[in-house]
Order: C-alpha cells, then sequence, then structure tokens
C-alpha cells in the first residue's frame, strides 16, 4: 500500500490532481459548518451581483442567491451522486463480468447477449428513456447513469476474468479441493480487484459530468435544490449577460473531472504492472549509443563485434546484459552462440544492427564492424541501408514477427523495395522466388496467405526468405526453431544449412540447444552473464570443454540414445546482471572455484583457434588448441 | 464479404428486438397511466378510459408490446400529442439535422485523435507529445455543454466569427455555407471529447503496437521509419482503435443532446428532452428505437470494416 | 500393481454452432486411447503440438470431462469430472511455473490450500507438513511468507511440485514440467523428481515434446500422434528400435551430437485438419510407406515383439540385437 501511494505520487500529474481533489472535498465536507448563506433563500433585489462585491464572494444569481453557497452546496451534491453511481455501476458490472468470465458457457452468453443489447444504445438514449420513465429527479438521474454503466464494467471485468480463468492456477486451486465460490473470492478476486479500481477511477470524472448533464437538462436535481449541472442549466439562459453565473459551476466541473481524471491515470499507471518497469517506452528506430571507451580498430573481418558492452538502464538499476563481447565471422562460416536466457546472447545479436529495444537498452561500449566500417557510431539511414540487405536477421516466433495484417508476398516484396528500385510485379515475382527457395509448396497461390493461415513451419521459412530477400552476406539466427516441432525444426536446419553452402552466407546461429549448435556450426561461443567463456571450433569445444561452465552444461543435457540415466546438474543460479560478482561470474557455482577467481577481472585466454576464460580451465588451453 | 455482411444483418435482428423490448419495458415502468399524464389530472373518467381505449392501454402487456411492435415495422411510430403530428415525420426531420452535426463531428473526432495519438506515440516525451497530452487531458475533462457555452461567449459575443445558435439552413433555406457557419461551433464542441479519448486511446495502442516482435522485423528488413510508423504500426493498432471509433459514435450522438440544446441546434436530441419534459412518451418512445436502430447499423458498418482491415477476423 | 488404468478415453470438443451452421461433430482432440500406468513406474507421453497430450492430461486429472471412456485409479473408477474428488489420488505439476502461482498468494497460502480443502488438516499439522515437504523439495523455509514473483524458474516449479506433493497423491501428472526452464536448471529439477519419486513412491505420467528428457526419465514411452497412441514401449527401446514411422521419424528429427545434419525423409509437415480428419491413418500422408490400405483402414495397436506395440500396417522390422 505505501509502495503504491509513494508510485502514485512519484507521479507529478497525479499528485497534482490529488491536492486538487482533496482540497475540493475538503471543503466540501466542511460546507455545513462554514459562515454561508442559505443557498435556496432567493433575494430577487440582488439578483445577478458581480464577483467579490460584499457579502458574495462570487456573486450572486439570477434569483439573488449567494453563489459560492449554492457551488459549494451543488459541488457537495454532485460529488456524492457521482460517486454513488461509479460505485453501484462498478459493483454490478463486475458482479456480473466475474460470473460470466469465470462460468463461461451458457451463462457467459446470457449475461453478454444483455449487455450487447445495453451497449446498442448509445448510452444517453437508454439514460433518457430510464428519466422518461422514473421521472426527472436526481435520485432517478443516478439510477440511469449507474445502469448505462453497467454493461462498460461488465464488459471489461469479464474480459480480464476469462483471461484469468484460463490460467493455471485457477486448475491448481480446483485440484487443491476448492470450491467455485471460493475460487472467485480467494483466487480471482484479488487479480481482478486492480482492474475494478483502475475502472472506477477512470471513469467516476465521466460519471460526475454524465449526472451533471442530465441535470444541465433539467431532468436531474429539480430546483430549488442546486448540483453542479442544474446551476449552468439555470445560468444559461443568462449566459450572454450575466456570464459569470454559467463560468463558476462550470469551471466547478472542470476542475473536479480534470483532477479526478489526472489521479485516475496515477491509480492507473500505478497499479498496471506493465507499465511499472517502464515498458510502454517506445523504441526508438536505433539502439542509442553513448560510448566511453575509445572506440576499436577496424580488423579484415566481414562482420566483427569488437568488445560490445550493451546495458539496459531501467530506473536506476543497470543491467549489464552484455559486458565486452567479441566476436567475427568470416564468409561462408556458421558461428554458434550458445547460452542459457539471460546470457546475453540475443542481446549481442540484436545490437549488430542497432535493433536492442531503446529504452531501455544503450550500446555502452565497443564497436559493430561490418566490412571494416563501424555500424554502432553510423547514423540511422547508414544503418537502414545495411539492415535487411547486408546483415540479415531470422527471428524465434515467426506467429509474432510476421506482421498479422499483409500477406506474406507483401511482407517480402517490401523488404526487397526498401533496398532495391523494383515493380511491383517485378518484386511479386521475386517474392515467389524466394518462396520457393525455401521449399515452399504452391508458392504462386501461398504469397497470398496471410502469416496466421500458415502452420509454424512454414511461417519459419517465410522468415527465412525474407532474411535471404536481398542476398545478404550475413544471416543472425536468433533462436530460430526454438518455437517449432522437432520434425520441423530438423527442415529448417537442413535448409539454412544448405542455403548457407549454396550461397556462401555468414550465419551467427543463437540457441540454447548443442545438439543444434553440434549439427550446423563450425565454429561455437559459450557466453554466461554477458560473456564469452568459451569459443572455439564447435567439435573440440564439445569434445574438449576447457570452462568449467561450458563442461558441466553439455553434461547437462540429456542426449538422445543413452537411456534412463541421473543427469548432471549445476547447483544454484545465473547470476542477475545488474549485480554481478566480482571476478569470475561462474565462481560461485563452480566446484573448482578459489579464492583468486572471485577478485579481479579473469581474461579471455587465446591459443590457436581456442579461447577461454578461465584460471583453472580444465585442460590447458594449449593442448586443447592443438 | 457479402456472405458475411448479410450475415451480421441477420445477427441485428435479435438485437434490434432486444433494443424495442428493453425501450416498451422501461416505458411500461411508468407509474400511474399515461392517458392522465396527457389530459392532465383534471380530466374526467370518461375521458381518461376513452383514450386508454383508443391507445390500446387496456390490454395485456404482451399484446400491447406486439401491436406496438406490429406497427412499428408498417413505419407507424404513433401519434405525437404535443407536436400533433406523427411521431416518424418528426423523428425524420429531427435526425436529419443531429446526423449532420453528428456526423461532421465523428468525422473530425477521427480523423484528429488518430492523428494527435499517433505524433504523440511517435514522439513519447517529446514537446508535441506534451503539448497533446495536456490538451487532450483538457478536452476530456471539460463538459461539452459548458465548452459549448464558452464558444458563445468567445466566437460569438466578442469576436462575432460565427452565429449563436440555430441551424438556418434547413429551415430558412440558407445555403451550404450558412450551415457551415452555423456548424462549425456545435461540431468542434461534441467532438471535444470523443478527440481526446480517441487520441489518448490512439497513443497507447501505438505504444503498444511499437513493441511488437513484427515492428522490429520490419526495422530488420531496413523499411524506413516513417512507413514503420504510418504503415505497419498504424494498421495493426487501428486495429484496436476501429471499435472505439464504434463506440465513440454512440458517445457523440449522446454529447449531441447537449450541443443541441446549447445552440438551438433543431435534432433528435432536443426533441426528446423536450418530449421527457411534456411527456410525450410516444415520441421519446419512437425516437429512443428509431436512434438505437441507426446505431446499430452504424456498429455493423464498423464491424464489416474491421473485418477488412484485420484478415484473422473469419468472414 | 494397476496404479492408472484408462479405457476408451476420448475428448470431442463440440464445434461453435452459428446461426447458419448446426454443430456437426466436432474438433477430436484424443481418439479413444487405452492405457494403463504400474504402480511406481514413470510412462513418458510423447507428442508435438496439436497431438493432444494436454487434452489427455486435463481429463486425467479431472479438469475436463471425457467425451467417452473411463479412468481407473487403484482399480477404482472415477467418473465424474471433479477435480476435488481426483486431487487426493492423482495431481498435476504445470509447465509455466509462474502461471500456476497465484500472484497475490504467498506461497504459504498456496501451499496450505490443498492441505486444508482435501485434507481437511488442523493448522499445526499443516505447518508441520509444509515443512516436511519444503525440506524435501530443497526450499528454505523462509520462501514461504514470499510471493510468486520473487522466485525464478527453478524455484518456481519446485514450488509446484511441492504443491503436487502436499495433496499426497498416488499419481502426479508432470506436464512438461520442464520446457520453461533453463537447461543447467532443468537438470535440478529432472533429478529432483527422480529421487521424490522413490522417496514416496510415487507414480509418474511425464508429458514431454523433448525426446531425450522423456527417455532419460521414463521406464515406457507412449507416442502421440494427432490425438491416438501410435507407439508404446520401453524407453531404451522405443527410439533405438522404432517400429512406427513417426517415431522413427521423431527420432531421426532429434538434433544429437556428433550425427550430421539431414532433413528425415517426409512428404510433408502439416498435420491433417482436425475439424475434418482423413480415413485411415493420420499419418499416411507425412510417411514413406504409406499406401492405400492406410488411407482407407484405420490402424490398431498391435503387439510388435515383447513390450512394444505400434498402431501401423507397415511397422518397420525390428532391428537385430
Amino acid at each position: 500500500m505505501m509502495a503504491f501511494l509513494k508510485l502514485l505520487f512519484r507521479n507529478r500529474l497525479a499528485a497534482m490532481g490529488a491536492v486538487v481533489l482533496s482540497i475540493i472535498v475538503l471543503l466540501v465536507l466542511l460546507t455545513p459548518f462554514l459562515p454561508l448563506h442559505d443557498p435556496d433563500v432567493t433575494a430577487t433585489a440582488d439578483r445577478f451581483k458581480r464577483p467579490f462585491t460584499d457579502g458574495h464572494l462570487l456573486g450572486t444569481d439570477h434569483l439573488g442567491r449567494d453563489l459560492l453557497s449554492r457551488l459549494l452546496w451543488g459541488t457537495r451534491l454532485s460529488l456524492a451522486v457521482g460517486f454513488a453511481a461509479a460505485v453501484i455501476a462498478a459493483f454490478i458490472g463486475s458482479a456480473i463480468g466475474i460470473t460470466a468470465g469465470y462460468f463461461g458457457g451458457r451463462i457467459d452468453n446470457i449475461f453478454m447477449r444483455g449487455v450487447d443489447m445495453l451497449m446498442a444504445f448509445p448510452y444517453i438514449l437508454l439514460a433518457l428513456a430510464i428519466v422518461a420513465a422514473l421521472g426527472p429527479g436526481l435520485m432517478n438521474a443516478l439510477i440511469a447513469v449507474a445502469a448505462v454503466n453497467i454493461p462498460f464494467f461488465a464488459r471489461n471485468i469479464r474480459g480480464i476474468t476469462v483471461g484469468l480463468a484460463g490460467r493455471e492456477f485457477i486448475d491448481a486451486a480446483r485440484l487443491a479441493g476448492m470450491g467455485h465460490t471460493r475460487i472467485i473470492v480467494t483466487e480471482l478476486l484479488p487479480n481482478v480487484l486492480p482492474v475494478i479500481i483502475i475502472a472506477m477511477s477512470t471513469t467516476v470524472g465521466w460519471m460526475i459530468l454524465e449526472t451533471a448533464g442530465l441535470s444541465f437538462l433539467g431532468l436531474g436535481s429539480q430546483p430549488p435544490q442546486a448540483d453542479l449541472g442544474s446551476m449552468l442549466g439555470e445560468a444559461r439562459s443568462a449566459l450572454i449577460s450575466h456570464p459569470h453565473t454559467s463560468i463558476v459551476p462550470g469551471i466547478m466541473i472542470f476542475l473536479i473531472v480534470m483532477s479526478i481524471n489526472l489521479l485516475g491515470d496515477g491509480v492507473r499507471d500505478a497499479l498496471d504492472p506493465r507499465l511499472r518497469s517502464g515498458a510502454l517506452s517506445r523504441p526508438l528506430p536505433t539502439t542509442l549509443v553513448s560510448r566511453k571507451q575509445p572506440v576499436p580498430d577496424a580488423t579484415d573481418d566481414l562482420l566483427a563485434i569488437q568488445q560490445l558492452e550493451t546495458q539496459f538502464h531501467v530506473g536506476k538499476r543497470i543491467y549489464k546484459a552484455v559486458g565486452g563481447v567479441s566476436l567475427a565471422v568470416r564468409p561462408g562460416e556458421c558461428l554458434g552462440i550458445i547460452g542459457e536466457s539471460g546470457s546475453g546472447k540475443s542481446v549481442t545479436a540484436l545490437s549488430v544492427m542497432g535493433l536492442v529495444a531503446s529504452p531501455p537498452g544503450v550500446i555502452t561500449g565497443g564497436a559493430v564492424r561490418f566490412q571494416g566500417e563501424d555500424l554502432v557510431g553510423a547514423s540511422y539511414e547508414t544503418l537502414r541501408r545495411k539492415r535487411g540487405d547486408r546483415v540479415a536477421y531470422i527471428f524465434q516466433d515467426p506467429l509474432s514477427t510476421l506482421h498479422p495484417l499483409y500477406k506474406i508476398g507483401d511482407q517480402l516484396a517490401e523488404a526487397i523495395r526498401s533496398h532495391h528500385k523494383l515493380s511491383r510485379a517485378d518484386a511479386r515475382s521475386r517474392a515467389i522466388q524466394l518462396l520457393k527457395d525455401v521449399r515452399i509448396p504452391n508458392a504462386e497461390s501461398r504469397v497470398d496467405d496471410f502469416p496466421h493461415e500458415m502452420s509454424g513451419g512454414m511461417r519459419q521459412r517465410v522468415g527465412i526468405a525474407m532474411a535471404l530477400a536481398n542476398d545478404p552476406d550475413v544471416i543472425i539466427a536468433d533462436e530460430p526453431t526454438t518455437a517449432l516441432d522437432v520434425t520441423v525444426q530438423a527442415q529448417i536446419l537442413s535448409l539454412l544449412d544448405d542455403l548457407r553452402r549454396d550461397r556462401g552466407l555468414a550465419i551467427i546461429f543463437i540457441t540454447h540447444d548443442f545438439g543444434v549448435v553440434a549439427q550446423l556450426c563450425d565454429r561455437m561461443a559459450v557466453m554466461y552473464a554477458g560473456r564469452i567463456v568459451e569459443e572455439g571450433p564447435t567439435d573440440s569445444v564439445l569434445r574438449h570443454p576447457l570452462h568449467p561452465y561450458s563442461k558441466r552444461l553439455i553434461e547437462c543435457v540429456p542426449e538422445l540414445g543413452q537411456g534412463r540415466r541421473k543427469l548432471a546438474a549445476i547447483p544454484g543460479l545465473p547470476p542477475v546482471v545488474d549485480d554481478l560478482p566480482p571476478g569470475c561470474a561462474f565462481a560461485p557455482r563452480c566446484p573448482k572455484a578459489q579464492s583468486t577467481c572471485r577478485e579481479g577481472d579473469v581474461g579471455l585466454d587465446r591459443a590457436g583457434r581456442r579461447a577461454v576464460r578461465c584460471l583453472y580451465p580444465e585442460e590447458t588451453l594449449e593442448v586443447a588448441a592443438s | 464479404m457479402g456472405g458475411y455482411i448479410l450475415r451480421r444483418l441477420v445477427s441485428a435482428i435479435p438485437v434490434l428486438l432486444g433494443i424495442t423490448v428493453i425501450v416498451f419495458l422501461i416505458m411500461s415502468l411508468i407509474p400511474g397511466d399515461p392517458a392522465t399524464a396527457i389530459l392532465g389530472s383534471y380530466a374526467t373518467p370518461e375521458n381518461v378510459e376513452k383514450l386508454n381505449r383508443d391507445l390500446g392501454l387496456d390490454k395485456p402487456v404482451v399484446q400491447r408490446y406486439f401491436i406496438w411492435l406490429g406497427n412499428m415495422l408498417q413505419g407507424d411510430f404513433g401519434r405525437s400529442f404535443s407536436l400533433n403530428r406523427p411521431v416518424i415525420d418528426e423523428v425524420l426531420e429531427r435526425f436529419n439535422a443531429t446526423l449532420i452535426l453528428a456526423g461532421t463531428s465523428l468525422v473530425l473526432c477521427s480523423i484528429l485523435g488518430v492523428l494527435a495519438g499517433v505524433v504523440s506515440a511517435a514522439r513519447q516525451y517529446g514537446l508535441a507529445d506534451k503539448v497533446i497530452t495536456f490538451i487532450v487531458l483538457i478536452g476530456i475533462s471539460v463538459p461539452s455543454f459548458f465548452l459549448g457555452m464558452m464558444m458563445i461567449l468567445l466566437f460569438s459575443v466578442n469576436l462575432k466569427w460565427f452565429p449563436v445558435s440555430g441551424m438556418y439552413a434547413i429551415y430558412g433555406g440558407g445555403d451550404l455555407t450558412d450551415l457551415i457557419r452555423h456548424l462549425i461551433m456545435p461540431a468542434l464542441a461534441l467532438s471535444a471529447v470523443a478527440t481526446g479519448v480517441i487520441a489518448r486511446l490512439s497513443r497507447s495502442a501505438m505504444l503498444e503496437v511499437l513493441r511488437q516482435d513484427y515492428i522490429r522485423t520490419a526495422r530488420a528488413k531496413g523499411v524506413g521509419e516513417r512507413k514503420v510508423i504510418m504503415g505497419h504500426a498504424l494498421r495493426a493498432a487501428m486495429v484496436s482503435i476501429i471499435p472505439v471509433l464504434g463506440i465513440q459514435a454512440g458517445f457523440v450522438l449522446s454529447g449531441a443532446v447537449y450541443i443541441e440544446i446549447v445552440f438551438q441546434w433543431p435534432g433528435v436530441g432536443r426533441m426528446l428532452v423536450d418530449a421527457i419534459l411534456t411527456r410525450d412518451l410516444l415520441l421519446v418512445q419512437g425516437g429512443v428505437v428509431f436512434v438505437a436502430a441507426c446505431y446499430v447499423f452504424f456498429n455493423i458498418a464498423v464491424d464489416v470494416a474491421q473485418s477488412l482491415l484485420d484478415p484473422r477476423i473469419k468472414t | 500393481m494397476t496404479a492408472l488404468k484408462v479405457q476408451n478415453l476420448a475428448k470431442t470438443f463440440a464445434t461453435k454452432k452459428t446461426l447458419f451452421r448446426r454443430s456437426q461433430g466436432g474438433v477430436r482432440a484424443v481418439c479413444p486411447v487405452s492405457f494403463s500406468v504400474e504402480s511406481g513406474e514413470t510412462l513418458g507421453v510423447v507428442g508435438e503440438s496439436g497431438c493432444g497430450k494436454s487434452t489427455l492430461a486435463r481429463m486425467l486429472v479431472g479438469l475436463l470431462e471425457p467425451s467417452e471412456g473411463t479412468i481407473e485409479i487403484n482399480g477404482k473408477a472415477l467418473d465424474n469430472a471433479d477435480p476435488a474428488e481426483f486431487g487426493k489420488l492423482i495431481q498435476y505439476v504445470f509447465q509455466d511455473p509462474n502461471s500456476s502461482l497465484n500472484p497475490r498468494k504467498n506461497i504459504r497460502q498456496i501451499m496450505e490450500s490443498p492441505l486444508k480443502r482435501l485434507h481437511k488438516m488442523p493448522r499445526a499439522e499443516r505447518d508441520a507438513r509444509i515443512r516436511e515437504i519444503f525440506d524435501s523439495v530443497n526450499l528454505r523455509e523462509e520462501f514461504l511468507e514470499r510471493y510468486p514473483h520473487e522466485f525464478s524458474g527453478g524455484q518456481a516449479q519446485r514450488i509446484g511440485i511441492a504443491r503436487a506433493l502436499a495433496a499426497d497423491p498416488q499419481i502426479i501428472i508432470l506436464d512438461e514440467p520442464v520446457s520453461a526452464l533453463d537447461v543447467s536448471v532443468q537438470a535440478q529439477v529432472l533429478n529432483l523428481l527422480a529421487r521424490l519419486k522413490a522417496e514416496f513412491g510415487l507414480t509418474y505420467l511425464f508429458i514431454t515434446h523433448d525426446l531425450a528428457v522423456v527417455e532419460a526419465v521414463s521406464d515406457r514411452i507412449m507416442v502421440l500422434y494427432f490425438g491416438s497412441v501410435v507407439e508404446v514401449g520401453k524407453a531404451e527401446k522405443i527410439f533405438a528400435s522404432p517400429r512406427h514411422p513417426y517415431t522413427k521419424l521423431l527420432a531421426d528429427s532429434a538434433p544429437v551430437v556428433g550425427r550430421p545434419l539431414t532433413a528425415p525423409e517426409q512428404k510433408g509437415t502439416e498435420l491433417p485438419d482436425p475439424l475434418n480428419p482423413p480415413p485411415g491413418c493420420a499419418f499416411a500422408g507425412r510417411c514413406p510407406r504409406a499406401t492405400e490400405h492406410c488411407r482407407t483402414i484405420e490402424p490398431v495397436l498391435q503387439s510388435m515383439g515383447e513390450d512394444q506395440f505400434a498402431a501401423c500396417h507397415h511397422p518397420i522390422e525390428a532391428r537385430e540385437g
């Protein structure tokens, strides 16, 4: 709760809203005790006094009643009615929504059909009909406003509930012997409650406006009783001659609604966990760069990653996702980068073309050189020209990485036309050819398919075709087969292998699967906590791992054909990259670690084609390299 | 596509029936009997009874509903006692004026709102974003009727740019320019809230979409940033914006009631308020059913637009 | 003794009725399957996405009502789909450890509910029991006051296992329990599961798509394809000497260190349309050995030598030795 308030008031606008609203609420609560005129006593002699006249701070209205007094009493009434309507609507609507969402099936159907009926009315028609039937009056206006807002809550809460009811913890609760009522109250409600509060805080202002509106039309509070809407309604006839009688209640409504909206937005932001981490920032076209160290010199590799450092700056925390990685590929070579989640392998890959989401990502050091040219410091346009043309990507989940609303043929054609002047027809026939190249059957008809009409394997073929579109020199494949079934994976891997041999492509292949690396890659690098711990030809590394981490990781992986057995495990957990231990990051989990491992930086030792970052490697580096 | 439209039209039938049932039920909640309301409290019992018979009010509720529904299907919405003319004639004439006002506002708020939202998202945390966010905040917090009144004070009374009120083009035989002069202020006042709501939603929809993997894919292909925003991102964001345009149409139609009162616009909203205050219930009933039915068809159009945009919707 | 016996268990999901189309048939997720698991045994269930393995698992614990067939646990039939009835005998460990823990409850509350609801245990006894279980899954007691988001995937999965143990079941369904975990953590959890099984005399049904994992932990393995069992056999033999062409395809597709990269022979990768399943063998469309006979007559499980059964008209010849 304290954390919530802290978060809320860190948002300056929300704090401002809270202050304004508290002042208004305080004034309104004190109204009965303030030395005010009776709000309903008329004095025709004193009509239309201007503001700041003696005894009438805000002047008087068309019947000579004190405006300040009427304003405060009116605000009191408007606030009370608005809040009451919001609470009633939220309560009934949420009850309907939770019931419909949790039970689903017929109950859901009946409830939601009813809600759809109500939502088929523009809301005021329903409110007008209700007021017409019950007769004008503040109470009836309250009922009308609450009633027309019930469908909004019901629908909103139902959507959330359906999502939650499908979550596995609800199944787990049922298996723990809980009944429906108990599940709704103890499992669902605590998770739905923040949404209800958000929905209420963002709509209560609106409901105050609606009740004021009905009163403005003369259908809400009846004279002499005043709420803000009816004050404005009565003042309208004197708008041109005596504008202050309209402006005073109008500004009050505005202040109330705005402060509630500000506060409501603050509440929403503070309660919505997605916003809490600042995740709703829009990623910039390229990753931000802020390099302090000098840029490493150029090499003659095709693509060289040099001392790359990429960090995520979230609030005050700095996650060192990539901490000084150097790698290079030559034409026709396949380099595998292997590591567990959080090892920095994907961030390394995305850093190459500045595709790390930024904010929060920042490249803080090193260089990425394509044919000697530094891409990290390059302008957006330089980078854009290289993206997809010289260096192309294949991503993990082909369903989320293809645009759902464009035909795959158009997405392929766009990849080509972003770099080459080509007519639409030519681009299309090139797209069909690409689909054939990745062995998609019936390419001529599938070119007009949307991604959702294809199977996972076919979609990933499209992803590969897109990467091939401009005959790039390097393809960076970020776990391209992780989301696929094993039989499909085998086909995709052999397709990639054929393509690189036919076209002399350099591939950087990121994966967590040793089997895949072994089958596809010439060379491999093992990453742990943002750094390369071992590098070398694949066979050599797999047969003679030097780093204790690689050795143990290889032992963890069960391999087909070895039967039932106990598996080796690595104790402990990988470190979090915002709090890396000094020295070797693997030391806390390493059985061979000495005190020297926990001090000072451990460098990457190189001999021949092998390299290892360890003070006490499993075998001597020179022996393994030979 | 034709099949989809047809299916949606057929599925509107139960909704339309539901609307008539709801309106009929609400209207039969009325305490006392309508004949007394019409004739006033000094009416003789004989007159009341006669009127009740004439109106068919002595029959059971269910029967009365079907008679009412049957008449409506034949275009007979009853007769307004306060205006002494057929309800449908009055409603059609008034609805025409409302349509001009609400339609203009809807177009205005859709274009302005989406545009503001896109700019705001593309320049997140920049100056444009802050200015737009601030204006939007004011837009959604100010009651449209108050905004209308302030516009009259400023633009009509002080600056004398626009006429205070009324819509003379239809009745007074004014030309198009005259209509536009009368239309500008009410349309702007009416679209203020909806513009704000749409702008906010478009902004968050854009921000949500811009974080998606397929935007990264587009950038990885080397697609230019302008095309990424205005093509890939906006198109995907429209999937969540379009349904809100449908909902906002309902809010614009609702707000029209206030604006018509403030600007003396001869629309259906003002007619309804007057009818309620004079307890001309047949007019209320007819007006509500007619406008709600139009709104149902508008929402079908929105659904069709959505299905054209999003191939994942089964057509 | 037979711990779990399933006969002709099937699930068909009704397709949604529309105004114009009456519901016809529906989607068949699981065709009638029969199998049994001996007490103390681990039966591995493998199959690719869409093969019906999760549907099968949810029916076994009563979360989903079967369309037909019976489930017997320890010789006692459980015919009403009531998770509270099933829960005492059979428990479930979910794939996604984070989604299976209620984010708004602390671990103690999560652990307590099966003890409270299923066993009506008084408070003091509950605390002792939770301590005991936490001890056996290597979790520290101070975790009890924390909330799910504070745990890593491996820890959360161990909490999920602890919760399943709290119900004191005889059988645990493990639905892809390590798929969401990193390799180094995966091995920890698999070894823990093996130890718990010995310690508590449990019977496991281990569902996964990972052939190497299932081979490492199972006694017997059942291969599912398109809702049907295509082959059952001993773990050490089934992939080494598969009799069904689909099992062979799976085994050949798994990436293995030291085996050159080749895409195993097959005609396509698409599954049949579940709304409109083909007659005969569902795998015929992808099968290099398929004949006209396969496309018309559905094969049934037949014995293929000791402890191995396959549903195939043209099984692969047994490998010598």
